[in-house]
């Protein structure tokens, strides 16, 4: 069986090129966020990168615009909560250091699961009439207007699972899930930093959400047991 | 003018156009706080985009979970009954029509029901997060709102000045000040707060309202 399991986040994140397009699973703060590859990422300082996620202001990527290795970001929302302080990129994205492209959060979901699953583009009615339109093909089905969104991949996804088996099969952990295992899908190589490493065979085949068939990588975070 | 309603009156008084057996989505602010008030004897089901199906209350200090949160980033629990998806599937459950009601924030709506509420001028960059898809995709879209901004302007304008967020999807907004429907042939206002006249709603909303002929006070 190929060792898929790393022992070290710098030996996980080693071979990421300078303007790789990367994923990054994680909602709001915390949950699902895999905070321990992002801080590698940072440590080794791959530059003009394209990062993919829920937020690129106020979350744990903050630190890659802080050693500014990022040049475009692909998320659904760049303010965070409210009356917080600009965050590193919103200062970056207002001097016109970064590039940005927005998209509805629905829309990203789907796109990266085209990406994933081979569908090469989709039509939905959110974004009609918006700004999100713009230079999008248009087309009517069953009396309602449609835009043509397409898919997205990624070099690589870092993703957070609650646990693995040594074959990479994860599952995870209440709202930790949201966009890491359709991320997993999308990216040449998925990188899962998880709580606890199994034996095969531990984990029953109904439980499984992400299979072993997409994480190419596992990562324990030292000092995090099971619950 | 007597006081505008306050945050959790008009939390209480969307909550009661939750039917029983409902399945609802709300916004980051003030929406959140309508799961609070839900009257008894219903049974409203709280869907989060985030991939929350059945969320509770908030969670007791101390015993928050750090990997259970909404979409407002708050720390939840689940009820009986309640389960977690990944947020393709949580989307599919917004953008397919599944989700009965939405109460959402706004910046503005127009009188053609139009929306923005993710462009935050101030910032010059915005937080688009689910609002487009849920704008489009739910049965019923409310929106929860100061009638007014803080300099007193009106946020219900003929036409939106804010990028949109989706154009003809609001159902009924709810201010401090009123409750107003759009309806094909323009805002109706169906209900005022304690002490506020339609004359008073319509000095402070930029398009013509039509009054209901049962035009009801707020009930709180």
């Amino acid at each position: 069986m190929i060792n898929k399991v790393f022992s070290s986040f710098q030996e996980a994140v080693a071979d990421v090129h300078d303007g790789a397009t990367i994923m990054f699973g994680g909602f709001i703060y915390k949950p699902g966020s895999p905070t321990n590859l992002i801080r590698a990422l940072r440590d080794k300082g791959a530059k003009n990168l394209t990062v993919v996620g829920n937020w690129c202001g106020g979350a744990d990527i903050d630190v890659l615009f802080e050693a500014r290795q990022v040049r475009k970001a692909i998320a659904s929302a760049t303010v965070p909560m409210s009356q917080n302080p600009l965050s590193p990129f919103e200062k970056q994205y207002l001097a016109g250091e970064v590039e940005l492209e927005i998209v509805p959060l629905g829309t990203l979901m789907e796109r990266m699961r085209a990406g994933g699953g081979g569908i090469g583009g989709f039509y939905t009615r959110t974004g009609v009439g918006t700004v999100i339109a713009e230079g999008k093909e248009k087309k009517i089905i069953n009396g309602k207007e449609y835009i043509l969104e397409l898919p997205l991949r990624a070099d690589f996804a870092f993703i957070r699972a609650r646990k693995a088996d040594k074959m990479g099969n994860l599952i995870y952990w209440r709202s930790q899930r949201n966009f890491n295992p359709v991320m997993a899908t999308a990216a040449n190589i998925t990188i899962a930093e998880v709580d606890e490493i199994v034996e095969v065979g531990e984990l029953d085949p109904e439980d499984i959400v992400t299979p072993s068939i997409y994480v190419d990588r596992i990562v324990k975070v030292p000092g995090r047991e099971g619950r | 003018m007597k006081n505008p309603l306050s945050q959790e009156a008009m939390a209480k008084r969307i909550a009661r156009e939750f039917p029983d057996g409902s399945f609802v989505n709300l916004g980051i602010g003030l929406p959140t706080l309508a799961a609070n008030f839900i009257p008894e004897g219903r049974t409203v089901t709280f869907q989060s985009e985030n991939g929350l199906l059945g969320y509770g209350p908030f969670a007791r200090k101390g015993e928050e979970d750090p990997e259970l949160v909404n979409a407002g980033g708050e720390f939840v629990t689940l009820l009986p009954g309640a389960c977690v998806v990944d947020q393709a599937e949580a989307f599919d459950m917004i953008r397919g029509g599944h989700i009965d009601i939405s109460v959402l924030g706004a910046l503005e709506v127009s009188e053609d029901g139009d929306l923005a509420n993710w462009f935050i001028p101030q910032r010059g960059v915005g937080r688009i997060g689910g609002a487009m898809d849920v704008a489009t995709g739910v049965k019923k879209l409310f929106v929860a709102m100061t009638h007014t901004t803080k300099n007193g302007d009106p946020k219900i304008l003929k036409k939106c000045k804010c990028p949109l967020t989706a154009t003809k999807v609001v159902h009924t907004i709810f201010t401090d000040l009123a409750v107003i429907e759009v309806t094909p042939h323009g805002l109706l206002l169906k209900e005022v707060a304690p002490g506020i006249t339609p004359a008073e709603v319509q000095g402070l909303t930029e398009p013509r309202l039509m009054i209901a002929g049962d035009l009801k006070e707020i009930e709180l």
